[in-house]
């Protein structure tokens, strides 16, 4: 009996672990070079003259990450004007989910006719290190790769309209005056990354 | 003729009685389903956040209806997050189908910033995720279990300590 609770007690130690690894605002985030929708390879380092990075791990398959598609193709939009650099990553393991193929991928950034990469995490080395535990999750990077933003995008998932906190512009705004964000992580629900057992 | 009216009414009634699982009880706010958590710890509490358009929750809610079946030293309580627009079309007929013995909560709060913290500090927030309450401990998990024996056997060593 003793054991079991003692198994019990590294279990949950080990699972709040994996929960705390990843990046904390502050931190410096790894670059990568991961194939996008279009066959070629991006890495942010390509990106000279970026002021910053909006790396969005998402997927096809979650609705959760669906329900946020098209604020994040206009996300995309406005702020490539403004000099940031928005990249999204699929972190899920496409044998776990068909639907996270590198083909299917390539199908829902045609059908939606998104303008920024969509990136494959091959062999999926790249969420963990960032700490991305589910679809949606967004990654605020300056242009040094310095972590300033983790979380949600806003505040409703299920109406765009009746969003009260937009999170991800409102740490932006703060960027553009030269600070940190003042809320500089957030919480949200979301589809888990999908490995293989 | 009579009897014959009376005999459908009797069917009707008893067809409803067996075919009605547990009604959904919806909640606007965190707040309220914590007071409604807190008035019914008679049990250690087994509570799974989930939601129709989660695949690997819907794929283990058969574990927790077993659980709650099965294991009397627990009550099971499943916690739909489900999108607001899909509460009518999804959720409502999809509990209606499978006439569940757990007790069925909707939580409609979409602050989760707000209340996500409350239910564990360390939660990114993916679903399913659940969270056991033994009088006044607290145990979660953010994952999902694989089969009905791994999910009872944490539960078991959870409130047998």
């Amino acid at each position: 009996m003793k054991k079991i609770g003692m198994i019990t007690f590294i279990m949950v130690m080990l699972m709040s672990f994996t929960t705390l690894s990843g990046y904390q605002p502050g931190d410096k985030a790894t670059d990568f070079k991961l194939k996008s929708v279009d066959g070629k390879m991006y890495s942010m380092s390509d990106y000279k003259e970026a002021k910053g990075f909006i790396v969005v791990f998402t997927c096809n398959h979650c609705p959760f990450a669906v329900k946020y598609e098209d604020r994040v193709i206009e996300l995309a939009k406005k702020y490539q004007s403004k000099g940031y650099v928005l990249l999204a990553i699929n972190p899920n393991d496409p044998t776990v989910v068909p639907d996270d193929s590198f083909e299917k991928m390539k199908e829902r950034a045609k059908e939606k006719g998104f303008t920024f990469p969509y990136l494959m995490d091959e062999g999926q080395k790249i969420f963990p290190q960032y700490g991305a535990t589910k679809t949606p999750h967004v990654f605020l990077l300056d242009k040094n790769l310095i972590v300033k933003y983790i979380g949600a995008i806003d505040d409703n998932v299920d109406d765009a309209a009746a969003v009260k906190v937009k999170y991800l512009e409102n740490a932006i705004a703060d960027l553009e005056k030269g600070k940190d964000p003042t809320v500089a992580t957030t919480k949200a629900i979301g589809c888990s990354i999908k490995v293989k057992k | 003729m009579r009897k014959g009216v009376f005999l459908f009414f009797l069917f009707s009634f008893l067809f409803c009685l067996t075919a009605k699982g547990q009604d959904l009880i919806s909640f606007k706010t965190y707040d309220e389903l914590e007071t409604y958590i807190k008035e019914n710890t008679s049990k250690p509490l087994v509570i799974n956040f989930w939601a129709t358009w989660c695949a690997p929750c819907v794929k283990e809610l058969p574990y927790f209806e077993k659980l709650n079946t099965e294991n009397d030293k627990v009550k099971v309580i499943m916690v739909s997050l489900d999108f607001e627009k899909q509460l009518d079309s999804k959720l409502k007929p999809f509990l209606a189908k499978k006439k569940f013995t757990f007790t069925s909560l909707y939580l409609a709060d979409k602050n989760y910033n707000n209340w996500l913290p409350k239910v564990d500090k360390n939660w990114s927030g993916s679903i399913p995720a659940t969270l056991i309450i033994n009088q006044d401990k607290k145990f979660f998990v953010e994952q999902d279990f694989s089969d009905y024996e791994e999910l009872n056997a944490f539960v078991n060593q959870i409130v047998t300590k």
